[in-house]
């Protein structure tokens, strides 16, 4: 088996682990995340220009483009920072529409958008549908070409912040392959956007109809990369929101272990118990598990085959540990457990969220099991 | 510490251990070989090994990184890596004198007078000085330091009485580091605890053999009556058995190492469990086309490469910030626990023929994996049971309250 990953870091992802760290603890505490759930458009513009500011949406990014020419695995431990400290803003689905639009943009869509997503510009994907079924390449809605270009209908679902994204990216099915368009989302009339009701209260998300709107023919992505641009999306994703899920992980075990150390029941504190005490512990280990999945899978990024493997594990690692410390701790908070006003479940809620988003961790693993022995 | 090594200079030690093991590794002496050093039943094993840990050591790949004036090679510990990573790509058969080379060793290395030194640390290399570790007792095994074999000063001796339990190659070994009590009236039960490097082939210390689960033999019961040992058995001073004990069990339990090379415990390769599954039917079909098997396996993959790439992230304090020692005080809880559920779980692929046991010849890779889940148990109870560890985890790494 020698397409398994290896791990490693660069001077760059331990010096941006260092800020990222003090940056969204600061930016972030948790008075401020609750008051952005109540919030129309979720998130913080000053952090966000902050965030723009820092160079952050530039880091995978070709200089080329104005970026920094660095690589996802710079960008996870800002991710890893900002799940920890439940910070929501559009950096993760600018991040992936940069990286779906250098896996299949042309030369002129690249140098159009990427310079100014690479300065703090929101961008989004709209990749998912009714159906609910993760496959990318399942795709529902629809292109014809016409005489004014093309012409969309159909509905996407799950467009994480579309009402700050400038740029949207839509998968549809045209001739009976899949491909990708890039729209302003100006080009949209009003209405098209409703948000949608989700399990996470700290991310927004739309549906988006498209029925109505037409694209110019230079708006699609090149049709001989499509399978490449959905790998790189689905690579991108699985890295990011690993990246989030682990970082919640840590977040939410260092949270029950405050409560653990505190607490008192029958004149003893109940960490001191071992019913509550030993599942700490094994959930503590598969976080370790998911944090060295993770810098394994930001290390092997960028390599054929073994990249993949490594990412699919640290998801599917990050999605089982995330979901499985945050219901436990739901449960060892008694009766404030099931308050809203017990952080546990901002992160149980998130970690349902991030699998319905990339596929859980029994779909990673069913994805992995081709690749591992097939 | 010994010079790091060029790129050059390690490639070329690693081309001469790979031919080494190459050409001087059996694989098959035409006898069952242990799977751990604790699991060595019969003479001719014994003998095996003996002879196998000797050899290596005389070739340089076992202690290269220990200090040269005890009988070390005094190189830098990578070309140690090199060399042990050679063994398991051999398959090279198990290093006999774990608890010498493994524990007690770096003791003395760390804590032991430069006459201690000069007198045990070669012994334990080249495989003539056996050592063994009597630490729990009938009455006292998790909860070690209530051990109460009583060591009486007499004159410049201490005279023996009481047993220990379980204990590893007790019944071929030279000498035992020994955790006894000398003062029962201590204020707390630390306190009267001291740690002997002591001598096993003497009257008044006798052993009697203990079966395994597995059926194989390799651990004894050892009783002391009267035994006599010189003071100058005591180590570390009277009244620090206990911190003697758990800088041992650092060692032991993989918070701590000091590579001698080699390997104590087979490490399972997790691509046999592969081609076993491949090669096992399900309702007509291979195995691993069974989406609940594959699952789990896959599941298992994951478990495994974290558990490998741990070891390298230890290393790398960048990523070791927040609990520095979480993956040192894991590492023996997950990697055995995950043996243990794996060896179990390739039980299932074999349908009908895991009814099969070692000597039968339907039995699927001679009872290999039987043996292998059976032996994994020592493992998970040996060196501080899971439930003890959990403890060590949370109250160490975690900063959770004891459990009283
Ligand atoms: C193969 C093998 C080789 C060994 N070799 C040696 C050797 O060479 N030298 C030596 O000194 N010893 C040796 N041991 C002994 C080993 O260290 C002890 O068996 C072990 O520490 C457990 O002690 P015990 O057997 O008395 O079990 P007990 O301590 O009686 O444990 C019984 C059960 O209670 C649980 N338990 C106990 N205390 C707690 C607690 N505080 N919290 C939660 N659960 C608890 C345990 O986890 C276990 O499940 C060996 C053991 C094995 C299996």
């Amino acid at each position: 088996m020698n397409n398994l990953g290896d791990i490693g870091t660069t001077e760059e992802q331990i010096e941006l682990m260092d800020v990222a760290t003090n940056f969204c603890r600061d930016k972030s505490p948790i008075e401020k995340v609750r008051a952005l759930m109540e919030d129309d458009l979720g998130y913080d513009p000053d952090v966000w220009r902050e965030i723009g500011e820092l160079g952050w949406l530039a880091i995978a990014i070709p200089e080329a483009h104005d970026g920094v020419g660095l690589s996802m695995a710079e960008v996870v431990p800002i991710a890893e920072q900002m799940g920890r400290n439940l910070l929501s803003t559009p950096f993760g689905s600018t991040t992936m529409a940069a990286q779906a639009l250098l896996a299949g943009g042309s030369e002129a869509q690249q140098a159009a958008w990427l310079p100014k997503i690479a300065a703090g510009t929101a961008a989004t994907l709209a990749l998912r549908e009714d159906h609910g079924d993760w496959d990318l390449g399942h795709v529902a809605s629809s292109g014809k070409e016409t005489a004014d270009g093309i012409a969309l209908s159909g509905k996407k679902q799950l467009v994480r912040w579309a009402d700050s994204a400038e740029l949207i990216i839509v998968s549809i099915e045209l001739d009976g392959n899949v491909r990708f368009a890039m729209i302003e989302r100006s080009a949209f009339p009003d209405g098209a956007l409703r948000r949608e009701a989700i399990i996470d209260e700290t991310a927004r998300s739309f549906e988006l109809t498209l029925d109505g709107v037409t694209v110019a023919a230079d708006a699609l992505f090149d049709g001989n990369r499509t399978r490449e641009t959905i790998e790189k999306i689905e690579l991108a994703a699985g890295l990011i929101h690993a990246a989030e899920m682990t970082g919640g992980s840590q977040a939410v075990i260092d949270y029950t272990l405050e409560y653990l150390k505190t607490r008192k029941q029958f004149d003893k504190i109940i960490g001191s118990y071992q019913a509550l005490k030993h599942p700490t512990v094994d959930n503590y280990v598969e976080y370790e598990k998911a944090r060295t999945h993770l810098y394994s899978a930001a290390h092997s990024w960028g390599e054929q085959g073994r990249g993949e493997v490594a990412v699919r594990m640290a998801a599917a690692q990050a999605h089982s540990s995330y979901s499985r410390a945050a219901d436990r701790s739901i449960q060892f908070h008694g009766g404030f457990g099931f308050t809203h006003d017990c952080d546990a479940q901002l992160h149980r809620r998130k970690a349902i969220f991030d699998g319905a988003l990339i596929g859980d961790a029994a779909y990673q693993r069913s994805k992995l099991a081709g690749l591992l022995f097939d | 510490m010994a010079q790091k090594p060029d790129a050059a200079e390690l490639k070329e030690y690693t081309e001469a251990a790979d031919a080494w093991f190459k050409e001087n590794t059996v694989r098959d002496p035409g006898f069952m070989l242990p799977l751990t050093f604790m699991e060595v039943s019969t003479d001719e094993q014994f003998d095996f090994l003996r002879e196998w840990q000797r050899k290596v050591y005389e070739a340089g790949y076992l202690g290269a990184s220990w200090p040269k004036e005890y009988g070390g090679g005094g190189l830098h510990t990578d070309f140690q890596r090199a060399a042990t990573r050679a063994m398991k790509k051999y398959d090279a058969p198990i290093m006999l004198n774990a608890i010498g080379n493994g524990w007690a060793g770096p003791l003395i290395l760390d804590l032991g007078s430069e006459e201690q030194k000069q007198k045990y640390i070669k012994g334990m290399l080249n495989a003539e000085d056996i050592w063994c570790q009597g630490f729990s007792e009938p009455e006292h095994g998790s909860d070690l330091g209530n051990a109460q074999l009583k060591a009486v000063k007499d004159g410049d001796e201490y005279v023996l009485n009481g047993s220990k339990i379980w204990t590893s190659l007790g019944d071929r070994a030279k000498y035992m580091i020994l955790l006894a009590r000398t003062d029962f009236e201590a204020e707390n039960k630390y306190k009267g605890l001291s740690f002997f490097l002591n001598p096993m082939k003497i009257d008044g210390i006798s052993t009697s053999r203990i079966k395994k689960l597995t059926g194989e033999y390799g651990f004894v019961q050892t009783f002391f009556t009267d035994a006599r040992i010189s003071a100058d058995c005591l180590f570390g001073g009277e009244g620090n058995g206990w911190s003697m004990a758990m800088k041992t069990l650092e060692y032991e339990r993989g918070a701590k190492v000091k590579p001698v090379g080699g390997y104590f415990v087979k490490e399972l390769d997790v691509m046999q469990i592969v081609e076993l599954a491949k090669n096992s039917m399900r309702n007509g079909k291979p195995l691993l086309d069974d989406p609940v098997m594959r699952d789990k396996m896959t599941q298992y993959m994951i478990d495994i490469q974290a558990l490998n790439l741990n070891n390298t992230r230890r290393r790398m304090p960048q990523l070791m910030q927040d609990k520095p020692m979480g993956l040192p005080l894991m590492n023996k809880l997950a990697r055995t626990e995950l043996i243990r559920e794996l060896t179990e779980f390739s039980l299932g692929f074999q349908g009908t023929k895991a009814g099969y046991y070692v000597g039968d010849e339907n039995a699927v890779d001679d009872g290999y994996w039987h043996r292998s889940y059976l032996n994994s148990f020592s493992a998970t109870i040996g060196g501080g049971t899971s439930e003890i560890q959990r403890n060590i985890v949370a109250e160490h790494a975690l900063g959770l309250p004891k459990t009283r």
